[in-house]
């Protein structure tokens, strides 16, 4: 028992102070690899709750693609270091009052809130014991039955989501050689091969090579 | 034949007025006078058939208003009074519109002021010949707004301009008493037709009005008021500070207007109105005092004005002061005979004057002039007619009149008429002094004129002249002409039902009877009048400067017409264009515009821009807005809901 | 003493609150801001995923699954438009995204 109680304080004081640094630290590198490292935090929360599915999806998708996404695209632009500006202050004072107004908010809600007495009795899905399925299972079991929909539509979202992006930033290039197969397939001996008689062992009669190279 | 003779001129003006581009100068002319000679023709003969005949006449046109208690038509009213009126207006206006052919030759608007005249010829027909109050108040505006048409005729002046506005606002303010006073003859009678009002006047003759806590008279309250309109009007001691200045027009109005009929305009309601100020003993004692000081103060200052036109003019204010204090003590054939008689040798003065004018090139200073008469001998001939008629000469008009005016003020017996008959005398030595100052400075002595414009003095042209001829007649005969008639034995049955005069009122029966000291008075002063002229301005030329130089005080004060302009304008007019300033600027502009619409807009615009402040464009600083926004939702369910 | 849903649930706010700081808070650039985004949209998987232990309800972890999958395909697009945005201005300085000044 006492071990979860440290784990769970471990990585909750490590996942607050990482998400700290991802908005303090200067180098906006620094700050990506902060935000993986709160990432990997909250995944073991999420263990210690008995969620180790989603946990690893979150290291997988999370970490793995969205913040190594983060990471491609801090090296591709020009990004300078910035020195803090003085404008930094201005915004302190009204940022932090409303800050602090919104976790005291949240805190009062933490603590003084409790579970309706016929919560326990109108769950929409409730969790079978660990000893009959594992949470994996239990999940798989709900989300391709019940959230059947649900689960098309966020499929169908990423796939919008992919295109969504390959159409932002395409652009055409001059001068970028691709190939065209369509174009390729469809060429005909005709247009490209020409027979010439040439004269056993003498110059050739003056005419240039059928054009050998293609286009 | 009736209805003709008041809308040809208006006929006339509206051809010359409307078609005047197309019909050229020459039409313009020919139409305006052929329909004034027209009516003029016609006008003996209404007299004839109205005042000898005795055949008065209503010639209804059609109704006007029919409002609950209110119903007056436009109808003409023609009985000895309006006949008398009808007949000096279209002759003068007649021959006035002759002379203009001549006078405004030189000037490019001939159609606008001929129209003009017509137009006022019909606007004052339309006043005498009314037979209620609001038809009467129609001519009297139309007339009011043909005068500031008039004397602002050349506009370009900006002194015309200022002249012509201070006629019409003068007028106004006279305008406004009669308007009262009109009310207050609905009032106390429900009607405003003349028959039905002087047919009630003895029942309401001891009635009162009741007006903020206190009873008046209502008969001397509603002659009051009407003869403050009269005092506008026809330029009495008080509202008399527009004469003047109106000389600014040009002289053929001035003749037609300020001298012969838009100023009488006032005498004529006075006269008209007789029967009910008849019963306000009170009112015609007003009207004398008023009559009685206008004559001597306008006198006074005439004495030592050195604009020829400007000599006339106060000559002109006096003379209807005459006539005011000579309807004050009930005198009203006396008052007519003497507006008749004035409207010719007047208006002969002024067109004599404007004869002066023309020949000395504009000129109107008379201290430029002198040493003329044999040049323009016509001139000189009808301006001594004229002359001698307005000083009061037996034989010429204006004695028969102006005596039997004086007479009757002394016969009256009453304080108000001893105090006319005083003044009114002094006022004709005066009047005969300061019209042979004007023949003498004007005609005779060493030319003070420049060479050039005494190399061109000239007479005028016969269509100038035949006017002054006509009007010289006038002068000369239409005293003894009408004597018998408007004052005489005959003046019951000339004038019939057209006024009336109570019998212990009737002054004119006891002037035939006064004693001859009161009879040759006048006579007397006038000639000692006419003779010290001759001695100041003919003799000894330099005792007018000297008495100006030894006396200065007096001779500004009179200069100066009393200082009532610089009266008027620091207590009255400077006070409230100040306040008018006030209001305006304070009231209207910072306080009413500044709470409403300018206030309102520069709120807007104001709030607007600090909230454009908040569109700064940086997409963090609206997404810390809507996180601001989510806070304070959640604030707020937390406190309200959840509590 | 044991670990009860309060304290995830505290992480989950403090970490929310950070990513929210994040948003406003940073000048340097507008990566920052996404990243302070994903951060948020962890707190809530926290959340989700504590409730739903302690409820003993499996709907919790779905709804984070669906989270997860929405929060890849928004940092995907998020960083193509910044992509964009970087080759059309040159920079993505968060004081120069000021374009649609009113």
């Amino acid at each position: 028992m006492i071990v979860a109680t440290l784990a769970f304080y471990v990585f909750a004081a490590v996942a607050v102070a990482a998400g700290v640094m991802v908005i303090a630290s200067r180098n906006p590198v620094h700050s990506v690899l902060f935000l993986i490292l709160a990432f990997f935090n909250a995944a073991g929360l999420f263990v210690l709750l008995g969620a180790e599915f989603l946990a690893m999806i979150l290291v997988i998708v999370y970490v793995g693609a969205v913040a190594v996404l983060f990471l491609f695209v801090v090296m591709m632009l020009d990004i300078n270091f910035v020195a803090l500006r003085e404008g930094f202050l201005k915004y302190l004072p009204v940022g932090a009052a409303i800050g602090l107004m919104l976790l005291a908010e949240l805190v009062l809600v933490a603590g003084a809130w409790r579970f309706a007495p016929r919560a326990k009795s109108v769950l929409d899905a409730p969790a079978p014991p660990l000893d009959q399925l594992s949470n994996a299972q239990a999940l798989g079991r709900i989300l391709y039955t019940d959230n059947l929909y649900l689960f098309q539509a966020a499929g169908l979202v990423l796939l919008v989501a992919m295109i969504g992006a390959i159409v932002l930033t395409l652009r055409e290039r001059a001068g970028v050689r691709r190939q065209r197969a369509g174009v390729q397939l469809a060429r005909r001996r005709e247009e490209v091969i020409e027979i010439r008689k040439l004269p056993a062992g003498g110059t050739p009669s003056g005419g240039t090579p059928a054009g050998g190279g293609g286009r | 034949m009736y209805v003709l003779t008041i809308f040809l001129p208006l006929l006339g003006a509206f051809v010359a007025g409307m078609f005047g581009r197309y019909v050229g100068d020459r039409g313009a002319q020919y139409v305006t006078c052929g329909a004034l000679i027209v009516a003029g023709l016609l006008s003996p003969f209404i007299l004839y058939d109205v005042a000898v005949l005795g055949h008065t006449r209503d010639v209804v046109l059609t109704t006007w208003i029919a409002s609950g208690d209110l119903e007056l038509s436009w109808a003409l009213r023609f009985d000895s009074l309006s006949a008398v009126m009808v007949f000096v207006v279209t002759v003068i206006s007649a021959l006035i519109h002759v002379y203009s052919v001549g006078y405004m030759e030189h000037d490019p608007h001939k159609p606008r002021f001929m129209a003009y005249l017509s137009l006022f010829t019909f606007s004052m027909l339309m006043l005498v010949t009314a037979d209620n109050l609001i038809q009467l108040f129609f001519g009297w505006e139309g007339v009011g707004l043909c005068s500031y048409l008039l004397i602002g005729f050349w506009y370009h002046k900006p002194s015309a301009n200022d002249a012509a506005i201070k006629a019409f606002l003068v007028n106004r303010i006279g305008d406004f008493g009669f308007a009262l006073g009109i009310f207050g003859t609905f009032l106390l009678f429900q009607s405003v037709s003349f028959a039905d009002v002087f047919a009630a006047v003895p029942g309401k003759a001891g009635a009162t009005l009741h007006f903020l806590s206190w009873d008046f008279h209502a008969l001397t309250v509603l002659c009051l008021l009407l003869f403050v309109g009269a005092m506008g009007k026809s330029a009495q001691l008080g509202l008399h500070t527009w004469l003047p200045d109106a000389m600014e027009g040009p002289t053929p109005v001035s003749a037609l207007i300020h001298a012969a009929t838009m100023v009488t305009a006032g005498v004529f309601m006075v006269v008209r109105l007789s029967p009910m100020f008849e019963y306000a003993p009170a009112a015609l004692t007003v009207v004398t005092v008023v009559g009685a000081s206008t004559a001597f103060f306008a006198a006074t200052v005439g004495l030592v004005q050195n604009d020829i036109k400007r000599v006339i003019a106060y000559s002109t204010c006096s003379q209807l002061g005459y006539m005011f204090f000579a309807a004050g003590v009930s005198a009203y054939g006396a008052a007519m005979f003497h507006l008749y008689t004035h409207a010719f040798f007047k208006a002969l003065l002024f067109l004599g004057a404007g004869s002066v004018i023309h020949a000395m090139a504009g000129e109107q200073d008379m201290r430029k002039m002198g040493g003329i008469w044999r040049t323009v001998p016509y001139t000189y001939a009808v301006m001594w007619i004229g002359s001698l008629a307005l000083a009061g000469i037996p034989f010429f008009a204006g004695y028969y009149s102006k005596d039997t005016i004086l007479e009757s003020a002394f016969a009256a017996h009453s304080g108000a008429g001893l105090y006319a008959y005083a003044l009114g005398t002094l006022a004709a030595f005066m009047t005969a002094f300061y019209s042979w100052r004007l023949l003498l400075m004007t005609f005779h002595g060493r030319p003070r004129a420049d060479r050039h414009t005494m190399e061109h003095a000239h007479e005028s042209p016969w269509v100038m002249l035949i006017p002054l001829f006509g009007l010289a007649t006038g002068a000369a005969i239409a005293g003894f002409a009408g004597y018998d008639a408007f004052v005489g034995e005959g003046r019951g049955d000339f004038w019939g039902k057209s006024l009336l005069v109570l019998g212990p009122h009737d002054t004119l029966e006891a002037a035939h009877h006064v004693a001859l000291w009161v009879k040759l008075l006048p006579l007397g002063l006038a000639l000692s009048g006419i003779a010290l002229a001759y001695v100041m301005y003919a003799l000894k030329p330099e005792w007018p400067g000297l008495l100006a130089a030894r006396f200065r005080g007096l001779y500004l004060f009179l200069l100066n017409k009393w200082y009532f302009d610089e009266l008027y304008w620091n207590v009255l007019a400077e006070p409230a264009m100040r306040l008018g300033r006030i209001l305006w600027k304070g009231g209207d502009g910072a306080i009413i515009d500044g709470l409403g619409p300018d206030g309102i807009a520069a709120t807007t615009q104001s709030l607007a821009r600090r909230a454009g402040l908040l569109q700064t464009g940086y997409v963090y600083h609206y997404a810390f807005a809507m996180l601001i926004g989510v806070v304070l939702l959640v604030t707020w369910y937390l406190l309200v809901r959840a509590g | 003493m044991s670990v009860g849903l309060g304290h995830y649930l505290t992480v989950a706010a403090i970490l929310f609150t950070t990513g929210i700081f994040g948003i406003f808070l940073n000048r340097k650039n507008v990566i920052i801001i996404l990243m302070s985004v994903e951060l948020m949209l962890l707190a809530v998987n926290v959340n989700l995923v504590a409730f739903s232990a302690f409820l003993g309800d499996l709907t919790g972890q779905v709804f984070a699954m669906f989270v997860l999958t929405v929060a890849a395909a928004e940092a995907a697009i998020g960083l193509a438009i910044l992509v964009v945005y970087f080759r059309n201005r040159g920079t993505i300085e968060v004081e120069d995204i000021n374009m649609m000044k009113g």
